[in-house]
């Protein structure tokens, strides 16, 4: 008698079988993660999420003291007349990368730090950082409209080169590529540091290198133009320089580099989902 | 013939021994490099044996069975004979090496309590949390989120975070979300261990009634004889990776406990090491041996002859004896005692034959222990050896079939009826 089995377990594993399907039926978990993710960071303390407002507040001050005025770095993206200020260009430049770097971290601890669930129960690992994306979004969201705070004050006041655009549309595709760039990062990481631990000592370290390659701290101007293609390559700087050009409405803008980042985002993103789902069936015998 | 839901297949799981895992890249780039000149490995410690590489064990080694619906199947097997891997594939948290798994249905996993818990979160947000990693949306939980309250017995204590719970509310709340799951399959792994004797009571009629009741499959992993017995319709005994047994609960039950007794019909006692509760040692067993048998079986009226022999470290007055009979998971069931039966000198040695009568024990395997003894001046008495004594298999053409799941393994003497 042959009967059709719904669920078949066996040692053979396709490239491209990504679960993408089941992670979708589980979305319920994925909100329940993110729930849980954002509520126990907050739980216990007085001030609860405005931690996630003065974090990025006190960073921007010292970065416009250290960098601004101290170091006097340029804030300028493009050359011209633009007056920006300092503040805001640190600030915008700050809550990127906080949650660029906040979700490759903890998207790269993925099987480590879930390795006691995930060694009793079968749910598709993918649900893990997809929520971690997810929750780090709201304290990314939370960040941005203390940004528009700030930004519709000078905008108000005036004296500020900042213009309410059409670009400000972009704020949407390039949250979107700065989501996928750093969990794309993030479970390439996971995957491989189930066998290598090396790599989870090399993230934070590399994270600080990484924000040194991109214009978080200075204007797009300190970069020599014939160097230009080559910073480039590194997909975060367009996605910063877009989001701020998108605000500001002026500031530095290449199509060719956008799509380029993007290409690199995807690229990233699916080696990320097929080493993740080739290491998810047996990371419990390594890890 | 119900459907099939669980078809296991030829599965083996292969792990490799030694060092893996926790390597690190340095290492790995240093034997690659060593590997492609054909240099010795530079990590390996020097002196050291060749390690492990390449050596492997196979956890599971071959393990085909199927479960039909509605089967209560129990999984018993020594520590280390694949139970756990069994379940671990069976719940996809890793993959088998070779073979298939055929499942037929969603599959529920209790393997241990809380998991995936988040201390910080209350009872009620842990409910849906950990119903939703076992695979129900939130709005089958929400549909019975009353039932799953009520069943912990936590209600108090729901909108608390866990954190502050005992561990055995934890394990309440967690076998109750799992209790309450739609899933066709439930796998469950000696989940009952902690929580109080009523509520593994309540737990093992609540597996009961949903199998009988829904039709649901469920797999059971218990070191338990007795939870197996209650629970289970069938077992699957585990060995080395491969099954040695699948059937009727107490053959199984008998197939696993033999590997603990031992079959001899006569022992030597004089090297044993003995407990180290037992300090008073003013009597020392030598030997022990059934007269006149060369097996341990003894049929119909037969009474064991025990024949043992013992050496007085000091001298001895009234030398008690206690024959302590248990069942083959180590339940005490009977005790028979010899009073006053001897009194020596120090360095002497004894030796007395017991007649040991079995009449009312019934059918099965029983282990047995032998207890030296003196009474002390308040009639308390001192245990001065005691031993793991020869086992002892009874079998009797009883009248009726013995249920000895619900009846027990003594039968007493039969009623008299009186005419009033």
């Amino acid at each position: 008698m042959t009967q059709q089995f719904k669920t078949k377990i066996t040692s053979k594993h396709s490239l491209f079988d990504l679960h993408l399907k089941e992670t979708f039926e589980y979305r319920d978990l994925i909100a329940l993660f993110v729930k849980r993710d954002f509520v126990s960071l907050y739980k216990q303390t007085v001030l609860g999420p405005l931690w996630a407002i003065i974090q990025p507040l006190l960073t921007t001050v010292v970065f416009t003291i250290i960098f601004g005025n101290l170091a006097g770095l340029t804030t300028a993206d493009v050359a011209g007349d633009y007056i920006v200020p300092g503040f805001l260009f640190y600030m915008s430049g700050n809550i990127v990368w906080s949650y660029f770097s906040g979700t490759l971290n903890a998207t790269s601890g993925t099987f480590i730090n879930n390795r006691a669930t995930m060694g009793k129960v079968y749910y598709p690992r993918l649900v893990s950082p997809i929520s971690t994306a997810c929750s780090h979004l709201i304290s990314f969201g939370i960040q941005l409209a203390m940004f528009l705070v700030f930004w519709a004050f000078y905008l108000i006041r005036g004296g500020t080169s900042i213009t309410v655009s059409p670009m400000l549309l972009l704020v949407i595709p390039t949250v979107l590529e700065m989501m996928l760039l750093a969990t794309g990062c993030g479970i390439i990481i996971s995957s491989l540091t189930t066998k290598y631990r090396d790599l989870a000592m090399l993230v934070g370290f590399g994270l600080q290198l990484w924000q040194y390659g991109s214009p978080i701290a200075y204007g797009l101007q300190l970069i020599p133009e014939r160097l230009m293609w080559l910073y480039m390559l590194n997909p975060v700087t367009p996605i910063v320089t877009t989001f701020r050009y998108a605000l500001f409405g002026f500031g530095y803008f290449s199509l060719t580099y956008y799509l380029i980042s993007w290409a690199v985002t995807l690229v990233l993103f699916f080696i990320g989902l097929i080493l993740f789902s080739r290491i998810e069936r047996t990371f419990m015998d390594t890890i | 013939m119900e459907e099939l839901m669980i078809k296991i297949d030829n599965v083996t799981k292969q792990y490799k021994l030694g060092q893996i895992g926790g390597t690190t890249l340095r290492d790995e780039m240093q034997r690659l490099n060593a590997r492609i000149r054909h240099k010795e490995d530079p990590t390996k410690k020097i002196g050291a044996k060749d390690y492990n590489r390449g050596e492997t064990f196979m956890a599971l080694n071959g393990v085909s069975f199927e479960v039909r619906k509605g089967e209560r199947v129990g999984i018993i097997g020594h520590n280390g004979a694949g139970k756990s891997t069994l379940l671990k594939l069976l719940s996809r948290v890793t993959a088998p090496t070779s073979g298939e798994i055929g499942l037929n249905g969603r599959i529920a996993s209790m393997l241990e309590v809380g998991t995936g818990f988040h201390p910080e979160l209350t009872g009620r947000e842990n409910v849906y949390m950990n119903g939703a990693i076992l695979g129900m949306t939130k709005k089958e939980i929400d549909a019975k989120i009353e039932d799953i309250i009520e069943f912990s017995e936590c209600r108090q204590f729901i909108d608390t975070p866990v954190k502050r719970y005992s561990s055995g509310m934890y394990v309440k709340l967690a076998f109750s979300v799992a209790a309450h799951l739609d899933s066709e399959i439930m796998i469950m792994d000696e989940v009952l261990a902690v929580g109080d004797m009523a509520f593994q009571q309540k737990c093992l009629d609540k597996m009961n009634d949903v199998s009988r009741k829904d039709g649901r499959t469920i797999l059971y992993v218990s070191h338990n004889m007795n939870t197996i017995r209650q629970l289970c319709d069938r077992v699957v005994v585990l060995d080395h990776g491969t099954v040695i047994f699948d059937g009727d609960v107490e053959e199984g039950i008998k197939v696993y406990s033999s590997a603990f007794s031992n079959s001899s019909y006569s022992l030597d006692y004089s090297t044993v090491p003995r407990l180290s509760w037992l300090k008073n040692t003013k009597v020392k067993c030598l030997y022990a041996e059934y007269i006149g048998k060369n097996n341990i079986i003894f049929t119909g009226s037969e009474a064991p002859r025990l024949l043992l022999r013992w050496k007085n470290e000091e001298d001895i007055t009234n030398l008690c004896l206690r024959i302590e009979i248990k069942t083959t998971d180590r339940t005490p069931i009977a005790t028979a005692v010899c009073f006053d039966f001897y009194s020596g000198n120090k360095g002497e040695t004894g030796e007395s034959v017991f007649r040991l009568n079995i009449s009312s024990l019934t059918s099965g395997e029983y282990n047995v222990n032998y207890t030296f003894f003196l009474k002390d001046s308040l009639g308390g008495n001192i245990d001065v050896d005691c031993v793991r004594g020869l086992s002892l298999i009874r079998e009797t053409a009883d009248c009726l079939i013995w249920n000895r799941k619900n009846w027990g393994a003594i039968q007493l003497p039969n009623l008299e009826a009186e005419n009033v």
